[in-house]
């Protein structure tokens, strides 16, 4: 009788895909508003200008412009912003105008906008805005002025400095413990600055109704209820106000999470003409207006004994912040993370690790995938090799010397995570065993006496997942670090799911249905998802920090459950038999050993229809809502890269990559190892060939996509993902997140294959991307 | 961005193109793949008042033998170049050259005319056009004039192209069967501008090249047959590698001054063309 | 920016061509490309814009069976042409194993690159089918996908490749 077989823990494929291989996507330029208008940026040319005067009147003339408005206009109807923690006291950091006012501070910054009715004829006005600028001095490298000259007049006057945000973590007396060491190890770190790329630009189209002073905007974002928050206070309307609706996303990465000045502006010139009003950001003006990420100088070193056993690390991180502090997150966590996480897999207890935020003149920093994540590992794992090498240790060996162990070592790491109970040494067995370690190194010895060269790194790192309330609410942000999912019984027996969590193609979605399905009973196919429209989805944080699915999927299991009990005791009541005695299976609801039963389409037909029918003690709601808070889950991995170095000419060629992760439950196995997948592809287009090249004049060079190097399909190898499966307790789900861990980790395997490569001809490579310039400086043959 | 506005005109006949040439002045632009133009335009680093579109004009596209020599016409595309038979077994270099050029996307619209005429330093078509000596066919209402491909390319962006005329075919005089051909390039990705490439020839009964010819690409405003080198390397091929290496890079500067790009300095290309010429030895060689 | 341009639009152009098999007539800018005029004057949304300069493949559309850059081609430029895109290759059958082959593997994540990406792979199983994946990796190097990493994406044109050998291996219909 119960033929039902859940679907949990398959490679089920995602319904929606349907509709994108058909070009059927609704995104958000794809919307059809009658009366639209289209929305147009000047934007500063300069890094660093004062604007003596702004003459948009030959603009206005244009046939098919409607409005202009410079900075002033603006800020009449929207507020500033300033992005400050409560929690972080000393982060000093300056008010944002939605359009720059009287400066600018970075090329890039919108300075005007017009309004017309195509992009096209609002582009030709734009060239007829005449602007006196009076350029001034970008700063310098942040090194200087964070280091060589801490007085240089600050970019924010009344801030008193460049430096944004300074912490020093110490641990486990690093002084005594380096004294004692038989070696220390330094290497100088530079990670450029890279950008998101979504294919997708940002795009957003406001909607004000003057009538009722109601804003609803539809936006390419991950975060509806944020963003929610944010239009309503700026924009000074009631929060009832605003709605938010997100159509499908063509991909984030953690560009779409942030306020953008051009965004709100365009919000706000909806409301000053009373139009529906689009903008859609194009590539060129992306790469100067997307939030930028990494960007870190950094000096570090790791001490050791001789008999290969880690001390601890020193950390000296000066980071590139951009001209402001990016609201509502700030830019800082990028650097955080970059020393907290610095020796994370290891017992070593010693840690100094300091963190300098400096401001610039160039595009604001922001939270990008793998937030500062990638940056602690590559330090870790570069200085990891470079010891197991001075000491003639094998990397694995090393490894399995040094790695936290479970239940021995304190609960919390050096740098204050609580990692105790992760799977380091059980991921890099699985990961020798899945790559055939041995093989390999076989491979590579008989390989380089035909003369190839090939590289063989590996990569341990840990992944902060679905962070608690610690993060926003207790600093004073409005972010919602839960989620609330509502289950609606509908009268066919068909089960809709209302969330608070978004999907840009991750497929939270379909794990979502996937657990609901299986803790009703229910067929795949008979569950409907509702998801992206704060008028009615619960309250939920949306999509960052690898949480989507872990706390949208825990609401969704809690809500399952909650709906599941609720059917249970109606039908226990209409067959008469013990509530223990049923169970949901096969779209109802049956008697574990017996005949009697009730479809969910009996069982939503008299729910909606014939209440009359049900009986009174017991609730009879067909709609059931559950909210989860999470505490932050810390997941772990390791990465293996294979390459081939060119000597000659610095070319190199990522040839395999292995990954092993840990996230406890896997819902979807497929779709959890295309997360990976796509993660180390990011990860190893940062090692390769990502990179915002800016000039002196803090002017990006390359901000056109035949110049900013994205990887393409040739320059990738196949991925082979395998996981382990570490208990997760505490949740209904068992699961952690996953969303960052490719990305985390790829470029520092990759980087340490590369010097497992170059390690032959004496040298190594400490800054990424690795551009055959660069390799080639290494080995000399260039200077 | 969009395109800044601009007038277009289909045409119809060489004739007319002379006449809206001649009308229109500098600030017509002759439109025929559209491939490199559009892409310029995309960015309004160039806004011209009118384009010319001469890409109806099927008298233009063709690659036939004639006399002993492949015509191929102007507005050939580039995957007509790639696919087609008689240039597989007339013109091995263009054939190897060919999958290097950007994407299927890109060649299927792109034409030789249009690559030539833009004269865009890193791209491959020009360099091939200087290894195989081939005679650009210029075309105005005056007539036709020939130009050998070393003489038409005269600097960035530049050709020896006058007001008046269009480019309307290049001749190549197919070279004898001892000779062989070898393309390579180094770039970031597959498909992208090259940050130096090397159409090389060479002839020789024996294993050894007897004579060379290396035509590189990337590595300075225009494309440019390496005398220097090829004198050395006929020499030196059968010299050891690093001895060979060190040769051929003194000989390369002389010939070529690569320019520093934010790609890459000038001593990296410097390198990379030396590696490229080495490699391009031991390819042809045996 | 030529200042007497911006004040006075070029005249309209008048352009006849056929559209997924039905014939269109249009009066458009001369600087509208084939991408806004599929968008705006069709409402055909499936082609996107990635970057609009002729590098990411997402407006990968054919223009007379062969696969061209959307953004790179003026809709003028079109008189008389035969243009499909992915709603009418969708419609007409010819690559729904290649969709299946996609979702089956999830060849896709946000979608966004999809439709671009499968006129792309279906020149691809056209010219010169082959399931030697660095065959593929290099057809496909001109479509860019931030989310998948692009080992689904090989996989599932490979897959297909295979499918339609042994189909017509059994003399099936392909």
């Amino acid at each position: 009788m119960n033929s039902f077989k859940g679907v949990v823990g398959t490679s089920v494929a995602r319904p929606q895909a349907r509709r994108f291989v058909f070009g059927r996507g609704r995104y958000t330029d794809d919307l059809r508003i009658a009366g639209t208008l289209h929305a147009v940026f000047l934007r500063s040319p300069y890094a660093h200008a004062r604007i003596e005067a702004i003459d948009l009147d030959a603009a206005r003339t244009v046939p098919g412009v409607v409005a202009a408005f410079d900075g002033k206009a603006i800020a009449s109807v929207c507020a500033a912003w300033t992005a400050q923690f409560a929690t972080l006291p000393d982060h000093r950091s300056a008010a944002q105008p939605p359009l720059a006012v009287e400066r600018a501070l970075w090329q890039g910054q919108p300075v005007a906008i017009v309004v017309a009715d195509t992009r096209a004829i609002g582009e030709d006005a734009l060239g007829l805005i005449e602007v006196q600028w009076h350029e001034l001095e970008p700063l310098p490298h942040p090194v200087a002025t964070a280091v060589a000259d801490p007085a240089h007049p600050p970019l924010h006057a009344a801030l008193g400095t460049n430096i944004a945000y300074e912490r020093c973590i110490v641990a486990g007396d690093p002084d005594t413990t380096l004294a004692g060491a038989d070696r220390v190890i330094k290497r100088r770190f530079q990670f450029t600055r890279h950008t998101g790329v979504p294919l997708e630009t940002r795009t957003v189209l406001a909607e004000f109704e003057p009538g009722l002073r109601r804003l609803t905007v539809y936006q390419s974002t991950q975060v509806p209820h944020q963003m929610r928050a944010i239009y309503a206070e700026l924009l000074g309307l009631s929060e009832a106000n605003v709605r938010v609706i997100v159509p499908d996303v063509g991909g984030a990465f953690g560009v779409k999470l942030h306020l953008y000045d051009d965004e709100i502006a365009v919000a706000a010139a909806s409301m000053l003409l009373g139009r529906p009003v689009k903008f859609v950001s194009d590539r060129l003006e992306a790469f100067v207006s997307d939030i930028h990420a990494r960007g870190h100088t950094v000096d570090a070193s790791v001490a050791v004994k001789n008999d290969g056993t880690v001390l601890g690390f020193e950390v000296d991180d000066i980071m590139e912040m951009g001209a402001y502090s990016v609201y509502p997150r700030t830019s800082v966590g990028e650097g955080l993370h970059a020393i907290s996480l610095t020796g994370a897999p290891y017992a070593a207890p010693a840690l100094r690790a300091r963190l300098r935020a400096v401001f610039q003149n160039k595009a604001p920093v922001g939270s990008y995938r793998g937030v500062g994540q990638p940056i602690a590992c590559g330090i870790t794992e570069h200085l990891i090799d470079a010891a197991a090498a001075e000491l003639g240790i094998d990397p694995a060996e090393m490894r399995r010397r040094n790695f936290r162990r479970a239940g021995i070592d304190p609960p919390k790491t050096a740098g204050g995570i609580a990692a105790g109970d992760l799977s380091h040494q059980r991921c890099l067995e699985r990961l020798l065993q899945l790559m055939d370690y041995d093989g390999l190194c076989a491979e590579r010895a008989s390989a380089r006496k035909a003369g190839r060269h090939l590289g063989i790194g590996i990569a341990a790192f840990v992944e902060m997942t679905a962070p608690g309330t610690g993060l926003y609410g207790a600093a004073g942000v409005k972010i919602a670090c839960s989620d609330g999912c509502t289950l609606r019984l509908e009268p066919s027996g068909v089960v809709t799911c209302v969330t608070g969590a978004t999907d840009q193609g991750q497929g939270s979605d379909t794990g979502m249905v996937q657990l609901i399905g299986d803790a009703l009973g229910l067929d795949f196919d008979q569950v409907r998802l509702v998801a992206g429209d704060t008028a009615v989805t619960p309250v939920g944080g949306g999509t960052w920090a690898s949480r989507g699915l872990v706390v949208g999927g825990e609401a969704a299991l809690g809500a399952a459950h909650a709906l599941r009990d609720r059917l249970i005791d109606i039908a226990a009541a209409l067959l008469d038999v013990r509530r223990d005695a049923l169970v949901l299976s096969a779209s109802a609801v049956r008697e574990r050993d017996g005949a009697k039963s009730l479809s969910l389409a009996e069982l939503g037909g008299m729910m909606h229809y014939r209440q009359d029918l049900l009986p009174s003690e017991v609730e009879r709601s067909p709609v059931v809502t559950f909210h989860v808070v999470p505490t932050g889950l810390i997941a772990n991995g390791i990465q293996a890269s294979l390459i081939e170095l060119d000597p000659e000419s610095g070319f190199v060629k990522p040839l395999r990559h292995w990954v092993v992760e840990d996230c406890g439950r896997v819902i979807n196995p497929m779709l959890a190892d295309e997360q990976l997948r796509g993660g180390v592809v990011q990860g190893l287009g940062e090692a390769l060939l990502e990179e915002c090249r800016y000039d002196e004049r803090s002017q990006l060079q390359n901000a056109t996509l035949a110049d900013y190097l994205v990887p393409m399909a040739s320059d990738m190898p196949d991925i082979v993902i395998d996981h382990v499966h570490t208990e997760v307790t505490g949740t209904l789900l068992g699961a952690k997140g996953i969303g960052e861990a490719g990305t985390i980790g790829a470029a520092a395997a990759f980087v340490n294959a590369l010097n497992d490569a170059l390690r032959a001809f004496g040298c190594a490579i400490s800054e990424i991307p690795c551009t055959p310039e660069r390799v080639l400086r290494a080995l000399r043959r260039v200077p | 961005m969009k395109f800044a506005p601009f007038d277009y005109v289909c045409t119809r006949s060489l004739a007319e193109v002379y006449d809206l040439i001649e009308a229109r002045g500098p600030d017509a632009r002759i439109l025929a793949g559209g491939q490199s133009l559009l892409t310029t335009l995309a960015l309004r680093l160039s806004e011209p008042s009118v384009l010319l579109d001469i890409g109806g004009l099927q008298e233009l596209r063709f690659i036939e033998e004639r006399n002993g020599a492949i015509h191929v016409g102007a507005l050939t595309r580039h995957c007509e170049l790639e696919t087609s038979p008689l240039i597989a077994a007339r013109l091995p270099l263009i054939a190897q050259a060919m999958p290097h050029v950007a994407h299927a996307a890109i060649r299927n619209r792109g034409t030789i005319g249009g690559s030539l005429s833009l004269a865009d330093p890193a791209a491959e078509l020009p360099a091939c056009m200087l290894a195989l000596d081939a005679a650009i066919v210029l075309a105005s209402r005056d007539g036709e004039r020939r130009v050998r491909a070393e003489a038409f390319f005269k600097g960035l962006y530049h050709t020896d192209v006058r007001p008046g005329e269009l480019l309307v075919r290049v001749e190549i005089t197919p070279l004898e069967k001892e000779w062989r051909f070898h393309f390579a390039e180094f770039s970031r990705r597959r498909g992208d501008y090259a940050m130096v490439g090397l159409a090389a020839a060479a002839r020789g009964p024996g294993p050894l090249p007897e004579e060379l010819r290396l035509a590189f690409l990337g590595c300075g405003d225009r494309p440019v047959r390496a005398r220097e080198a090829e004198r050395v390397a006929s020499g030196s091929a059968s010299a050891p590698r690093a001895e060979r290496y060190s040769a051929l890079r003194r000989a390369l500067e002389k010939d070529l001054e690569p320019q520093s790009d934010p790609n890459a300095s000038s001593e990296t290309r410097m390198h990379l063309a030396a590696v490229l010429a080495d490699r391009a030895i031991e390819a042809l060689s045996g | 920016m030529n200042d007497s341009m911006a004040a006075r639009p070029a005249p309209l152009v008048t352009v006849t061509m056929t559209v997924n098999g039905r014939s269109v007539t249009r009066s458009v800018e001369p600087r509208t490309h084939l991408i806004d005029f599929l968008r705006n004057e069709l409402d055909l949304t499936g082609s996107h814009l990635g970057c609009e300069h002729g590098v990411c493949g997402a407006c990968t559309v054919r223009v007379d069976g062969d696969i061209v850059r959307g953004c790179l081609v003026l809709a003028v430029q079109l008189e008389g042409a035969r243009v499909e895109t992915i709603e009418g290759i969708s419609a007409s059958g010819e690559i729904t194993d290649l969709q299946e082959a996609f979702v089956r593997r999830n060849a896709l994540q946000c979608g966004y690159c999809t439709p671009g990406m499968l006129m792309c792979a279906a020149e691809f199983l056209r010219t010169r089918p082959s399931a030697d994946r660095e065959a593929i990796r290099d057809f496909i190097s001109g479509n860019y996908c931030r989310c998948t990493g692009y080992h689904a994406i090989v996989d599932a044109i490979a897959e297909t490749v295979e499918a339609r050998r042994s189909a017509k291996g059994r003399g099936g219909h392909r």
